[in-house]
C-alpha cells in the first residue's frame, strides 16, 4: 500500500517535472485550456451578478395608482388612510394633482402652454410600495387587482411585465452559459486528448520498452493520466486568475455606474468555492481527456 | 522426493505464418532444459527472431504450442502478458535503452513496473550493474557509454528481476569481436548460476568458442539440433576474470 502510494506520488511529481521540461508546449496547452474554461466561468459570474441586481429590483417595485379626476384631494387623503391599514402595503406616497402640475410645469418646459389650461388635467396619484412579503410577482398582481376594484381608482399601473421579461432573458442566458460551458468543456477534453495523443506518439519507444519489461497498460497509462490532470489543473488555475482579474478590472467602473443610479451594487467575483470548483472541473476534464486518449492510443502500441 | 520438473521451454509442432503469407516457422519441435544455455543459429530471415518473439508473446504461433516452464502460452490472455513478461529477461540487438534516463533508471524500469519497493530497487539495480561491471556509471546517460557498455546495461536490465529465462536476439550484432566475447561471457556466467539462456546469433566465429548446444534454423525449419560435436580445447569464459569485464573507457 505504501509502495503503491509512493509510486503514485512519484509519478505525479515525475509528470509535473516532464511538463516543466517542455515549458512552451505545456504552457500553450494550459493557455488554451485556461481560455476555454475562463469564458463560461466569466459568463456565469455575469449571470450571478445580473441575478443579484434583479433581486434588489423586485423589492424596489412600486405600484402607481392614478385616481379618477373626479376624486378631490380630501377624498384622496381619506383613501390613503384606509389603504395604510392593509398589511400587504408598506408605504404610500400621495402626489396631489396640484403638485404634479406644478412639477410638470417646472420641468417639462411647457410652462406657458400649460398656463392656458383652465382645469388641471392631472389626477391625484398614489405611489404604493408593497411590503416585503408581498413583493413576489403573483402577490403584486393580487394587490393590483384589489386596487383596481376601488371606486376612486382609474388606472393601476403595475409594470411587472418587464421584470418577467428580464428574468426570462436571464434564464435564457443562464442556459446559454450551461450550453457554452458544456461545449467548451468538450473542447477542453479534446485539447487534452490531442496533446496526450501527440505525447504518446513522441514517447513510443519508451512505451514499447516498458511493455517489453512487463509494464501493464495501466502502468503505462498512469503517467499520461497525471499529465492530463496537471494540464487541467493548470488550465483551471489560469481561468480562475483570468476571471479574478476581469472582475477586479470591471469592479470599479460598475460600482461607479451603480452609484450614479443611487445603488450600492458592486460586482461579486467567483469566490473561493467557485474558484475551487473551477480548478476541480479543469482537473477532472483533463483527466477524462487523457484517459480517453491514452486508453485508445496505448493499445495500438505494441512491441514488435 | 524430487518431482520431475518440466523443461524450461518446449516447442511442439509450432508453425508461424505472418499475415503477408510468409512462413516464418515450420513444424518446430524442441526442448530447452532448465539451466541450459542454447544458441539459436541461422541466417537472417531463418526465423530466429520469430522464435524469440513467440517466447516473449510479441507474436502468437499460427499452430502448435509453446510451453514455458510448464505453462502453455496460448492460455495467457492479453491482460496477463505483463505478468508473464516479468519472468523473462530480454536483451535486444539495439539494446533499447531510454536515452533520456540514467543508467540506473534504465536498469530499474523492470522493477518499477513490478511495483518493487524503492529500497529494494536501489539494492538490486546496483547488484545487477555490479554483475556487468558498470556500477560506477549508474548516473551516466546511455549515450555517454560505449556500444559494449550500452549492451551490458541492457543485460543488467534483463537480469535485474532475476528471471528464470534470459533470451537475447543478436546481442553482439553491433559489437566488435572482443566486446562480443565479453558480452557472451556474461551470458555464460548467468547460465552458471542457474538461469536458462537462449541466445540468437549468426556469429559462428564467436559461438564456436563456447561448448553450448545449438538449435540451427533454415527457412523456418529446424536443421540439426545437436550438442556441440567438435571439442573446444578451452572455454575462454573460464579464463576471463572479472577484470576483463571492467568497463572500457567511455567515448
Amino acid at each position: 500500500m505504501n509502495t503503491w502510494l509512493s509510486r503514485h506520488l512519484q509519478t505525479l511529481l515525475g509528470t509535473l517535472g516532464r511538463l516543466a521540461q517542455q515549458p512552451l508546449a505545456s504552457s500553450l496547452t494550459i493557455l488554451v485550456m485556461g481560455i476555454a474554461l475562463a469564458f463560461p466561468a466569466c459568463l456565469s459570474v455575469l449571470v450571478k451578478n445580473a441575478q443579484s441586481v434583479s433581486e434588489s429590483w423586485d423589492r424596489a417595485l412600486d405600484i402607481s395608482v392614478y385616481l379618477k379626476t373626479s376624486v378631490d384631494s380630501a377624498e384622496a387623503d381619506k383613501l390613503v388612510t384606509k389603504l395604510k391599514q392593509r398589511t400587504d402595503i408598506k408605504s404610500i406616497r400621495l402626489i396631489k394633482a396640484d403638485e404634479a402640475l406644478k412639477e410638470f410645469r417646472q420641468y417639462s418646459g411647457f410652462g406657458e402652454a400649460l398656463s392656458a389650461l383652465t382645469d388641471n388635467p392631472l389626477p391625484n396619484t398614489l405611489v404604493i410600495t408593497p411590503s416585503e412579503q408581498a413583493s413576489s410577482p403573483s402577490a403584486l398582481s393580487a394587490i393590483g387587482e384589489s386596487l383596481r376594484q376601488l371606486n376612486e381608482v382609474d388606472v393601476v399601473q403595475l409594470d411587472t411585465g418587464w421584470v418577467d421579461r428580464y428574468l426570462a432573458m436571464l434564464d435564457t442566458v443562464r442556459r446559454i452559459v450551461v450550453l457554452l460551458g458544456a461545449l467548451l468543456g468538450l473542447g477542453v477534453v479534446v485539447i487534452v486528448g490531442n496533446t496526450i495523443r501527440l505525447d504518446i506518439q513522441g514517447r513510443r519507444d519508451e512505451i514499447e520498452v516498458t511493455k517489453l519489461v512487463g509494464g501493464s497498460d495501466a502502468f503505462v497509462r498512469r503517467s499520461f493520466l497525471y499529465s492530463g490532470f496537471w494540464y487541467g489543473l493548470g488550465g483551471g488555475l489560469l481561468a480562475w486568475v483570468v476571471v479574478s482579474i476581469s472582475v477586479a478590472l470591471l469592479g470599479g467602473p460598475v460600482h461607479k455606474i451603480a452609484g450614479l443610479y443611487g445603488s450600492q451594487f458592486s460586482l461579486v467575483g467567483l469566490g473561493f468555492g467557485g474558484g475551487l470548483s473551477l480548478l476541480s472541473t479543469g482537473a477532472a476534464l483533463g483527466w477524462i481527456g487523457s484517459f480517453m486518449a491514452a486508453t485508445r492510443h496505448l493499445r495500438a502500441i505494441e512491441p514488435n | 522426493m524430487v518431482t520431475a520438473l518440466p523443461p524450461m521451454i518446449r516447442f511442439q509442432n509450432v508453425f508461424k505464418r505472418y499475415d503477408n503469407g510468409r512462413e516464418a516457422l515450420v513444424n518446430l519441435t524442441f526442448d530447452v532444459a532448465r539451466g541450459e544455455m542454447v544458441f539459436l543459429t541461422g541466417h537472417s530471415g531463418a526465423g530466429k527472431s520469430t522464435l524469440l518473439k513467440l517466447l516473449a508473446l510479441i507474436e502468437r504461433p499460427t499452430r502448435g504450442s509453446v510451453i514455458m516452464n510448464g505453462e502453455n502460452l496460448a492460455t495467457i490472455t492479453r491482460s496477463k502478458i505483463p505478468a508473464y513478461r516479468r519472468q523473462l529477461g530480454i536483451v535486444f540487438q539495439d539494446h533499447k535503452l531510454l536515452a533520456d534516463r540514467t543508467v540506473f533508471d534504465n536498469v530499474a524500469l523492470p522493477l518499477v513496473v513490478a511495483n518493487t519497493a524503492p529500497r529494494d530497487i536501489a539494492k538490486r539495480v546496483r547488484a545487477a550493474l555490479d554483475q556487468v561491471g558498470l556500477l560506477r556509471y549508474e548516473q551516466a546517460r546511455p549515450m555517454e557509454l560505449s556500444c559494449g557498455e550500452q549492451q551490458r546495461v541492457g543485460l543488467a536490465r534483463a537480469v535485474v528481476t532475476k528471471p528464470v529465462l534470459l533470451i537475447a536476439d543478436e546481442p553482439t550484432g553491433n559489437l566488435d569481436p572482443d566486446l562480443s566475447l565479453e558480452v557472451m561471457n556474461i551470458f555464460r556466467r548467468f547460465q552458471e548460476v542457474g538461469v536458462t539462456v537462449l541466445v540468437a546469433s549468426h556469429n559462428l566465429q564467436l559461438i564456436d568458442q563456447f561448448r553450448v548446444r545449438r538449435i540451427h534454423l533454415e527457412g523456418g525449419r529446424l536443421m540439426d539440433e545437436a550438442t556441440d560435436t567438435h571439442q573446444v580445447l578451452f572455454d575462454p569464459a573460464r579464463f576471463l576474470g572479472a577484470e576483463s569485464l571492467a568497463p572500457t573507457e567511455s567515448l
